[in-house]
């Protein structure tokens, strides 16, 4: 039925390596504070392999994607798990050769990359298919030390055929599942609401895959809305949900997730994602957009001031705390 | 389609049409858009206890407007719960989502779906996102519904890619495919007709067709040969009321129903 899948398996599932890694990562409570640019440049290698947390545009660590794009990372490879403005990101500065995908070159209901698409079209990217739950798992299989999680999606479909997955049949029920590989990625990015200077963080709302992603890279870097005291965290340990040891370098990001939706903070900025897919349109005028609002805006502050400052944040702020109220300030 | 002096248009007859298959007390995963509609309005209607869950992992939301991403802060809003992605798709592994509902660029007679690429996978002409949580909820919930325009490109004999699950090659092909047992397409919405599935064949046939269709004009939006269940009847417009709710209160901005 169309297993194992043809395509190539970018990230082998070696759980012995991963824990002779896991075992050399520091357990040390070290104040990990830096900035985006500090961090991307000692932690995001050329080809390395890159998780991004979140969903697509939502709690998505825009701050540190603009920063890998600035300092042109090639050759990287890509979990496009839900990968939307990510992706398109990412794709903005060719920053990626491989991508297991998911979903990757839309974003929803707002339409299609076309400078995301081109990429992939062009044969510019090696393909291995996946669904999300699919590697939802296999994140999850990494985090938990294993080599592969059953599961029974993909089935029958070209989506398996095209994949890096095998089938395999139940030892104590005899019926055939498909064998996700665990997926350890290089260096995860992940936008939280709250963390400490040494890495424990909190979320609010939805998690995506964030659990397993924080557990499954070897190299994580949080970006914050907000630093917190240890003591804060220390309160309410319950809300921690990525503890400081899978944790390698923290960065306050006001805004952090702009122009993406950050939940109980600020909504997405449709006019913002609306222009960069209306820029995408043309090549030339894309190159342009992406020069005037990466490679020369300096930081996320002087991206987020280019794109409407606090004025426009906000009006993000209002749409989120009163949703179905119109839009912007009454 | 000749729309006369008719008081809805094809998006809300699709979307009422959709709601009132879901039943009460059951759950479903919805994405963005009319499926998310259909949710809504039935919750207001037959459904008042339908649980609405969002891939990404929102449960149970009071959804206070249309969500723009299956993901964003609307999904959970004053919600049951605010999960993660294996929360939800677990559920469904489990067998404890009863609906979803999936579109595609193409679909075929046995309600299999194409999202991934138009042309050769190896060089596509067009490439699209791939399976996103379609395949797998396709592949976990019991029945899958599909809210979709109708035309020849859209409903093809043979697709570019299988990138999601239905019938696969017909009977019995999704259980030696190892699927779980019992699931599949149930229901096809098209701003013609309504499909179901012939439980022999497993093809999709004509249930209903809208006011004002005739077997040609289906046939002709139609890429393969579709069946015809034995008693073709008309769609219950939507009513008054049905159309009220659609208007004032799930979708007052207009943003899925349009203006029209």
């Amino acid at each position: 039925m169309g297993l194992p899948g043809s395509s190539r398996l970018f990230m082998p599932p070696d759980v012995n390596a991963a824990r002779e890694f896991f075992r050399s990562k520091s357990r040390r409570m070290t104040g990990k504070l830096t900035t985006a640019r500090e961090a991307v440049a000692r932690m995001v290698h050329d080809g390395d392999y890159l998780a991004v947390g979140g969903f697509g545009t939502n709690r998505i660590p825009t701050a540190l994607l603009h920063e890998v794009v600035r300092q042109g990372r090639k050759r990287l490879g890509l979990s496009g798990h839900t990968a939307t403005h990510d992706c398109q990101i990412l794709a903005a500065g060719d920053c990626f050769d491989r991508c297991d995908v998911a979903y990757v070159v839309g974003l929803e209901a707002r339409g299609l990359s076309r400078n995301a698409r081109r990429i992939f079209e062009e044969g510019r990217v090696a393909v291995t298919e996946w669904s999300n739950a699919a590697l939802a798992w296999r994140y999850r299989a990494a985090a938990m030390g294993v080599p592969f999680l059953p599961a029974r999606v993909m089935l029958g479909t070209d989506t398996a055929r095209r994949s890096a997955a095998r089938e395999i049949t139940c030892p104590f029920t005899g019926i055939r599942l498909v064998a996700l590989p665990a997926l350890f990625p290089d260096v995860a990015l992940i936008h939280v609401h709250r963390a400490d200077v040494y890495g424990n963080c909190q979320i609010d709302g939805i998690l995506v895959s964030d659990l397993d992603v924080a557990r499954a890279a070897r190299r994580v870097i949080v970006s914050a809305e907000r630093i917190i005291a240890g003591d804060e965290i220390r309160r309410e340990p319950a809300r921690t949900v990525i503890p400081y040891f899978c944790v390698d370098a923290v960065v306050e990001v006001p805004y952090g997730g702009y122009p993406g939706n950050t939940a109980y903070e600020y909504f997405s900025d449709e006019d913002h994602l609306r222009a960069w897919l209306k820029a995408e349109e043309d090549p030339a005028a894309f190159a342009e957009f992406v020069r005037s609002y990466i490679f020369e805006t300096p930081d996320f502050p002087a991206y987020l001031e280019r794109c409407g400052g606090l004025r426009r944040l906000q009006e993000l702020r209002w749409m989120e705390h009163f949703p179905g109220r119109g839009e912007g300030l009454a | 389609m000749t729309s006369e002096s008719r008081s809805y248009n094809a998006m809300e007859l699709m979307i009422c049409l959709a709601a009132r298959y879901l039943e009460d007390g059951s759950t479903v995963v919805v994405g963005t858009g009319a499926p998310c509609a259909a949710a809504m309005l039935a919750q207001r209607t037959t459904a008042p206890n339908l649980m609405v869950l969002f891939e990404a992992g929102g449960m149970g939301p009071l959804l206070p407007s249309m969500p723009i991403s299956v993901g964003d802060s609307r999904t959970f809003f004053k919600g049951l719960a605010a999960a993660t992605m294996p929360e939800i798709m677990e559920a469904c592994q489990r067998g404890m989502v009863d609906y979803t509902f999936l579109g595609g660029a193409q679909v075929d007679m046995y309600g299999n779906l194409n999202s991934t690429c138009i042309g050769d996978w190896e060089k596509p002409r067009v490439r699209m996102p791939g399976s996103g949580g379609a395949n797998d909820l396709a592949s976990l919930c019991w029945r899958t519904m599909m809210i979709a325009p109708q035309d020849p490109r859209r409903f093809v004999a043979k697709l570019d890619f299988m990138t999601t699950p239905g019938y696969l090659t017909g009977p019995g092909a999704r259980e030696a495919a190892g699927l779980p047992p019992g699931t599949g397409p149930y229901k096809v919405i098209t701003q013609l007709a309504v499909f179901g599935f012939h439980p022999g064949t497993l093809r999709m046939q004509v249930e209903n067709m809208h006011p004002g269709v005739t077997r040609e004009m289906v046939m002709g939006a139609t890429g393969f040969e579709p069946g015809w269940s034995q008693e073709v009847t008309q769609s219950r417009p939507p009513e008054p009321s049905e159309l009220e709710i659609l208007r004032k209160e799930v979708d007052p901005l207009r943003y899925i129903i349009g203006r029209s």
